[in-house]
């Protein structure tokens, strides 16, 4: 297991695969922490409205209204982490999370002992203590979580790629000429289609201006691979091309066969 | 490198997708992962997925896919690999009568330390006291200056004159619930700063020692003995080892940072404690709360409201059930599985 200076943890499973978690900075993990801290606020002072009521019970209610602020202000932040897996209100806004440094399912020992020792990363004041080591830290860990053995990992929400999404229920002029989708396929590597391919699936990815340099670089290349007659490609922008393209390329053959 | 990306995504998109919905069942409580044709299925998608990343990682120009695979890998590993370590439900009587003696007498040499650096304390407080009763009272009591103008006797004398009037009359739940408030803060700072190399621990355990010891000879002096007994032990049987504790656990912490006796790594000293350092504080926070209802229920009585006979009994008892359930309860279990 080793880490990078680009705030990437990197976990070697016993299977022979390395995966690598993004690292959650100092500041995004600050931001979480006034997010958290306002929650708190919010919280106590709605819990004043019931614990006003609970007072009126006399000193039953006051004891028990000081033990239910004490175990909020301690015990909040635990319960979170322990009941939405590493995340608090905070966490779970920013899409941050807590989770073990090995990569393994977060421990309640953990979760205890990270927030307890939250009292020294505090000091002198404002966390300055275990923000200059978090700082410092290859893994952005202030002291808590070097104890705890855990780090602060930013969720990564991610789907495969929607290739069949890219390339389904689209009209491919191409169809119309099986002799020249055949030479195109002869004539297309392995290597541009690939690229052709990812072209599309990173469409979202790229900004307007480069989007556009790069279709017309991809189409102006397969034209001159397969010269379709001119009513086939009349009025096909660029990216309309190199998806026929990839469509032809990629289509299985029975499909074809059939359509 | 994938000469097909999309053939290849199409033949194993449905795999990927059957492990994700699995991974959530087991999320959920809803799988069974004793069950053995179940946890094969499982690692035999896991593994799939973690072959089809492998293909992937030499392929640098598909980097959602990679980024995908790496989230349900490591989700999968997560979840796989963690199952091989304890996966109980938190049962708390379990929790409380066996596994927290036994992380106390796994850590004992860091309460006999707590213990000594607070009896070391003690004797400098005594000294104190000894050599100047006006100044020493005068550290002892620095949080109570109103108790640091007056001479045990004199305190004693106001105690037990107010006779039967109840001074903590509807305080008594308040009262007990601050003290169980400062005493566990009280214990987790004692823990925590044992980050500072104990360095931290170390001063807070002397310093409760010096105040403990100068009150304790102040009282003495002053032929006091039976009443200082009578008021500290209902409660101080449970609140000062509690303190201890939580000590005990800062001194480990400490130790593992020191890494002193030992060739592991920093961060495998700090995986080996992590567990007995949580149970120790939370094991210490239960019996302040203990120490809190006797402190405010039965401590604040004396005679002749409260004879002290009963008082001492009823806290040596108390002191001698602790000690008993430290060093002797969980035993029998953890014999068995040695």
């Amino acid at each position: 297991m080793k880490e990078d200076r680009v705030s990437m943890l990197n976990i070697a499973t016993p299977e022979g695969v390395t995966f690598s978690v993004p690292l959650a900075g100092p500041f995004l993990r600050s931001a979480a922490y006034f997010i958290d801290l306002f929650a708190l606020l919010a919280a106590l002072k709605i819990l004043g409205y019931f614990t006003g009521f609970l007072q009126l019970l006399g000193d039953a209610g006051i004891g028990l209204t000081i033990l239910i602020q004490f175990a909020l202000m301690e015990g909040a932040r635990m319960a979170c982490e322990l009941f939405w897996r590493g995340q608090t209100p905070g966490k779970k806004l920013l899409g941050l999370r807590v989770m073990d440094e090995r990569g393994l399912k977060l421990r309640p020992s953990q979760v205890v002992v990270r927030n307890l020792l939250r009292f020294v990363d505090m000091l002198p004041f404002f966390y300055a203590l275990g923000g200059a080591v978090c700082l410092f830290n290859s893994r952005s860990q202030r002291l808590g979580d070097l104890a705890a053995g855990t780090v602060v990992v930013r969720s990564v929400k991610s789907s495969p790629p929607d290739v069949e999404g890219i390339l389904a229920g689209k009209f491919n002029s191409f169809r119309e000429h099986p002799h020249l989708e055949a030479r195109l396929r002869q004539k297309v590597t392995a290597e541009e289609a690939q690229l052709a391919l990812h072209a599309l699936v990173r469409r979202e990815e790229l900004n307007p201006a480069a989007r556009v340099r790069l279709y017309e670089g991809l189409a102006s290349m397969f034209r001159e691979k397969v010269k379709f007659p001119e009513e086939t490609v009349f009025g096909l922008s660029d990216e309309q091309y190199v998806r026929n393209v990839v469509e032809t390329v990629f289509r299985k053959r029975d499909v074809g066969r059939s359509a | 490198m994938i000469a097909d990306l999309k053939t290849f995504i199409e033949r194993e998109k449905p795999h990927w997708e059957e492990l994700e919905q699995e991974l959530r069942r087991v999320r959920e409580g809803l799988a069974d992962m004793s069950d053995l044709v179940y946890s094969r299925k499982l690692l035999s998608l896991f593994q799939r997925a973690s072959s089809d990343l492998a293909r992937i990682q030499g392929y640098s120009a598909e980097p959602e896919l990679k980024s995908y695979l790496e989230t349900l890998v490591g989700s999968g590993y997560a979840e796989i690999h963690s199952s091989t370590h304890s996966s109980r439900r938190f049962e708390p009587f379990r929790w409380f009568f066996r596994t927290f003696p036994q992380a106390f007498r796994r850590q004992v040499w860091g309460f006999w330390l707590s213990f000594w650096l607070t009896i070391a304390g003690m004797a400098l407080g005594a000294i104190i006291v000894a050599v100047d009763p006006t100044e020493g009272r005068e550290v002892a009591f620095g949080a109570f200056p109103d108790h640091a103008a007056t001479t045990p006797s004199q305190r004693v004398a106001a105690e037990e004159g107010a006779g039967k009037h109840d001074r903590l009359a509807g305080h008594k739940a308040t009262f007990a619930a601050q003290l169980m408030q400062n005493n566990i803060s009280v214990t987790f700072r004692a823990f925590a700063f044992g980050i500072l190399f104990g360095l931290g621990t170390i001063v807070l355990l002397f310093y409760n020692g010096v105040i403990l010891g100068g009150i304790s000879l102040d009282y003495i002096m002053d032929g006091q003995l039976v009443f200082l007994l009578g008021w500290l032990l209902p409660h101080g049987s449970f609140e000062i080892p509690a303190i201890l504790i939580g000590g005990q656990a800062g001194l480990v912490l400490g130790r593992a940072l020191i890494g002193w006796g030992t060739s592991h790594s920093l961060r495998t000293r700090f995986r080996k404690i992590v567990p007995d350092m949580a149970t120790l504080a939370g094991g210490a926070s239960v019996m302040l709360i203990w120490a809190g209802i006797n402190e405010s229920f039965f401590s604040q009585y004396h005679a002749p409201v409260l004879p002290y006979w009963i008082k001492i009994t009823y806290g040596t008892l108390e002191l001698v059930a602790l000690f008993w359930f430290l060093f002797r309860c969980g035993r029998s279990q953890e014999e068995r599985s040695v």
